[in-house]
């Protein structure tokens, strides 16, 4: 069997961070640029982030 | 790398034919669970980097085969009797594996070193929790990269996706296990690739083993997968803590930058592991369901009984 994958660029997680694939520079709330080294990044989307824009994961201790 | 110090009659027995020299007899039962640990992560070995002074034909070595078949049935057999024995084993269907695998890491309350080294921990214990760790993160992702020919076409390109970043995505100098190697060097410790087997606890060993068996089976290859999943979903906010830690005992560096690259990185990974390896494999291969939870309850296991046995080490109540 043959088909065609849905593969988004941009993905928001359940609960979580809008993944985005193939970027190469994300700019944050305050208008800063940021260079994107990875092929793959996780945006906070909690806001809650010590890392902003990334997500370093922090949505998990907020209850839901 | 050398081969390791035997700590046993079956690991001498191992080792010494791994160098080559003539066996007597058939592998003697083990001396104790530290004895097996080594000689099966030595057996392993042989199939990741080797040893410099082991033969080459050890890899073909039909007796050593069978030790290490023995040794990985028996592994998986105990690993198999803990995730039995605990009350994560509920019934979840395909659709379900990536909010179970959720579950059962919001039910992880394992002790945390993380925390530990945040907070109280000094230069001494942190020096010791690296060389621990050393085993595994010198050859991080490795034993994981073994499972990519064992998927269907969805888990597969996930799993290269995540594979990718922590190969660097193609530069050598963000390759996660040299950026460990630049720490360990910074901090002092030893930064060749197995430096520091002879010093692992029984605990370090059994998890890297279990991961070896993981990737090294097919019939496990969900186990891997969870393994992976609960690995990175454990990862990003104690690599933040780790970073801290560093950082307030002046160990800040190289060994905070790989601590700090985990904090992002695995907030990725995290997502791609739960969902697009894990989530499409279950819906792909249904049998894999049990696989992947029993790997992901492993992970959050071992690594229990790692931070159980430092703490005990250290005098440290948890």
């Amino acid at each position: 069997m043959s088909q065609d994958f849905a593969h988004p660029d941009v993905v928001l997680c359940p609960h979580g961070p809008m993944l985005v694939r193939g970027a190469t520079s994300i700019q944050d709330a305050d208008g800063t640029v940021h260079a994107v080294e990875r092929p793959v990044v996780a945006l906070c989307r909690c806001e809650k982030s010590s890392r902003l824009p990334w997500c370093d994961g922090t949505h998990k201790l907020i209850p839901r | 790398m050398r081969l390791p110090k035997p700590r046993g009659v079956l690991s001498e027995w191992v080792l010494g034919r791994l160098a080559g020299t003539p066996s007597v007899g058939d592998a003697p039962a083990a001396d104790g669970p530290d004895d097996e640990a080594i000689a099966l992560w030595a057996l392993h070995e042989v199939l990741y980097r080797g040893f410099e002074d082991a033969s080459d034909d050890a890899e073909g070595d039909v007796g050593l085969f069978a030790v290490r078949h023995r040794l990985e049935s028996g592994l998986e057999e105990r690993l198999r009797s803990r995730w039995a024995g605990s009350d994560a084993t509920a019934d979840v269907g395909p659709a379900g594996v990536p909010a179970a695998l959720e579950a059962l890491v919001a039910a992880d309350h394992g002790p945390s070193l993380a925390d530990h080294v945040r907070r109280h921990a000094d230069r001494d214990q942190v020096m010791e929790l690296l060389r621990q760790r050393s085993v595994y993160h010198l050859k991080e992702a490795d034993p994981t990269a073994w499972v990519v020919p064992r998927l269907p076409v969805r888990a597969k390109a996930a799993l290269v996706e995540l594979q990718f970043d922590e190969y660097g995505a193609g530069d050598p100098n963000r390759l996660h296990a040299h950026l460990f190697a630049r720490g360990l060097e910074a901090v002092g410790l030893r930064p060749e690739y197995g430096a520091y087997v002879d010093d692992a606890l029984p605990e370090t060993l059994e998890l890297n083993n279990a991961l070896s068996l993981f990737g090294l089976r097919r019939r496990l290859r969900g186990a891997a997968v969870g393994h992976l999943a609960a690995f990175e979903m454990t990862s990003s906010l104690p690599s933040r803590k780790l970073v801290q830690g560093l950082d307030r005992l002046g160990m800040d560096g190289p060994m905070a930058t790989y601590y700090d690259e985990h904090v992002e990185a695995d907030a990725v990974h995290e997502q791609l592991a739960a969902h697009d390896i894990c989530g499409t494999l279950a819906e792909d291969e249904p049998d894999q369901v049990d696989a992947i939870l029993f790997g992901a309850f492993t992970c959050l296991d071992l690594e229990a009984r790692f931070a159980t046995a430092m703490f005990s080490s250290w005098g440290v109540a948890r």
